[in-house]
């Protein structure tokens, strides 16, 4: 998948699971957690919305190395 | 029979606003039966009936705010109480509801009040003036609710119908004819189920089937109500977020300045290895899918339920200067709203839940706190509750207890840490789990107990 398939996908979950959020004017260096306020339900169901949307699948091992927007659209760029 | 009130959704409720009536007039109602939907400061919520009943009429609008314990709905279970009317709709009154609760406090029957407004609509002034004038009063109501309803006389139709008494009940109540429903009992007898099966035919969604929109009032055009003189006025309207939140803040804070004057706390703190926890649940989540995967709050939630299941005081409510212990364990579950503030509601029997159950149960009650749909009975009645900061907070929470209840159990962010074990160090995942309890109802001794409790189930996490 290109870089900005995934970025519209991934803005597009972030908007379902926090809709207070701006996407618009997002900073893809945000962090999930500690910037947008995501917490591990959030997170879980961000993955699962990208797994149905993308058809990518996040295994566990790879939470560590998702902590800001930008690594999780390269993430679904990559798989996707 | 019934006056159904505005009920109480919490310790620091005052006022209630019906945001969606979920049942129409006519509507047979069955204890447990979700009726309304009603915003409070905090949230919205889904709340049910406890009697039995037809749904005779509704007593405010929607969009109306009312003081806890204003009726707002009248649900009858006697005939003559009913609009006679098979179907769903109320005798053509041009009434609104505030002027219909008055009738209903002034026990004026506005059938026999002749309107003076727009369109012969009745006005508060004509209600007043039939209160007056003594004019025929509704039926009484307020007589306790029996369990089973008497049974009606027989129409002529119904005598020449074979049916079961239940059946007949049931069609006295829904208006239907008995003689009109095909019969599948012996002998081509009506049964209940066959009842139950024609008003589903002819009938209004019920409230599960229906979907969740916005209703608009339905209350006849014309009369213009005045303004209410006799019951205190709602604190205006929370209309823009920021001001949501600052109501939100308000009841909170009332609540919380209520736990801190009248609850003695006092605070236990202990750190507990998760190794085991962790391990466990890194392997259930292997080939699962992302949708059914455990987070670490769900392990600490089954353990924290099962160990206040085990030490009684800390499980319960103090009320009118006693502490009543609760058998089952209702386990409040701290949710963090986007945008601020904080609810609280609650997972009935959560001790009996696997880890899995309880892990469905908390994705569905977040989703729901934060998308404003609890029921009542989540918010009125846990027993004991959690906060749980997760990945976002802090190693260590002090929290504070939610009246009437007596103890708060507080985990914090799963930490690494280097932990001795055998002589050796070696580097863990930790959580340090806190209780705040009310010395009113139990000790330190007590309060270690279910700290320790909690310990020793995380360590054998397969057997949670």
């Amino acid at each position: 998948m290109n870089a900005s398939d995934a970025r519209a996908a991934v803005l597009a979950a972030i908007d379902e699971v926090a809709p207070d959020v701006d996407t618009g004017t997002i900073d893809t260096g945000s962090r999930l957690r500690q910037d947008l306020e995501l917490d591990s339900l959030d997170f879980l169901r961000l993955l699962e919305i990208l797994t149905e949307s993308t058809g990518v699948d996040t295994r566990e091992d790879d939470y560590p190395g998702l902590v800001t927007v930008q690594q999780l659209i390269d993430h679904v760029a990559a798989r996707g | 029979m019934g006056e159904f009130l505005m009920p109480s959704l919490g310790a620091d409720m005052e006022h209630g606003k019906v945001t969606e009536w979920l049942v129409a007039p006519g509507d047979y109602v069955h204890r447990g039966d979700l009726i309304a939907e009603v915003d409070t400061e905090k949230t919205v919520m889904e709340i049910e009936t406890f009697q039995e009943g037809v749904v005779a009429e509704f007593l405010v609008d929607v969009g109306e705010t009312v003081p806890v314990g204003t009726p707002i709905a009248r649900i009858t279970g006697t005939p003559a109480d009913v609009a006679p009317v098979a179907g769903a709709h109320p005798p053509e009154l041009h009434a609104t509801p505030p002027v219909r609760r008055l009738a209903h406090e002034l026990h004026v029957d506005l059938s026999e009040v002749g309107g003076t407004g727009k369109d012969g609509a009745i006005t508060r002034a004509d209600v007043k003036a039939a209160a007056r004038a003594g004019a025929p009063h509704e039926a009484s109501d307020t007589e306790p609710v029996p369990p089973v309803p008497p049974a009606p006389v027989p129409h002529e139709e119904a005598r020449r119908v074979r049916s079961s008494p239940r059946a007949r009940r049931m069609a006295e109540h829904l208006g239907l004819d008995p003689a009109a429903i095909e019969g599948t009992g012996p002998g081509g007898a009506v049964t209940a189920e066959d009842v139950r099966r024609a008003d589903a035919a002819g009938s209004a969604p019920t409230a599960s089937e229906r979907a969740p929109e916005a209703s608009a009032p339905t209350s006849p055009s014309g009369a213009e109500p005045e303004p209410e003189a006799s019951a205190p006025a709602p604190s205006a309207e929370p209309t823009t977020p920021a001001e949501r939140l600052a109501e939100l803040h308000r009841a909170v804070g009332a609540l919380m300045a209520r736990s801190k004057r009248e609850i003695p706390h006092y605070y236990l703190s202990t750190t507990i290895d998760l190794g085991a926890a962790t391990e466990w649940m890194r392997q259930a989540n292997e080939g699962r899918p992302v949708s059914a995967r455990l987070v670490p709050t769900a392990l600490l939630l089954a353990a924290a339920a099962r160990a206040a299941k085990q030490v009684p005081d800390v499980n319960g409510f103090y009320v009118d200067g006693e502490y009543r212990p609760s058998t089952a364990v209702h386990l409040g579950v701290a949710v963090a709203l986007r945008g601020g503030g904080l609810v609280a509601p609650a997972i009935h029997d959560a001790d009996a839940l696997s880890v899995d159950e309880l892990m469905e149960r908390l994705r569905d009650l977040v989703a729901r706190a934060r998308g404003g749909r609890l029921r009542r009975a989540e918010m009125a009645d846990p027993t004991i509750t959690v906060t749980n900061l997760g990945d976002l907070g802090v190693e260590t929470i002090f929290g504070v207890i939610h009246p009437p209840q007596v103890a708060l159990i507080g985990f914090g962010r799963v930490v690494e840490r280097p932990v001795a074990r055998d002589g050796l160090i070696g580097v863990r995942p930790t959580v340090v789990a806190t209780l705040s309890a009310d010395h009113r109802v139990s000790d330190g001794l007590a309060g270690s107990r279910l700290l320790a409790r909690i310990d020793e189930l995380l360590q054998e996490p397969e057997e949670l």
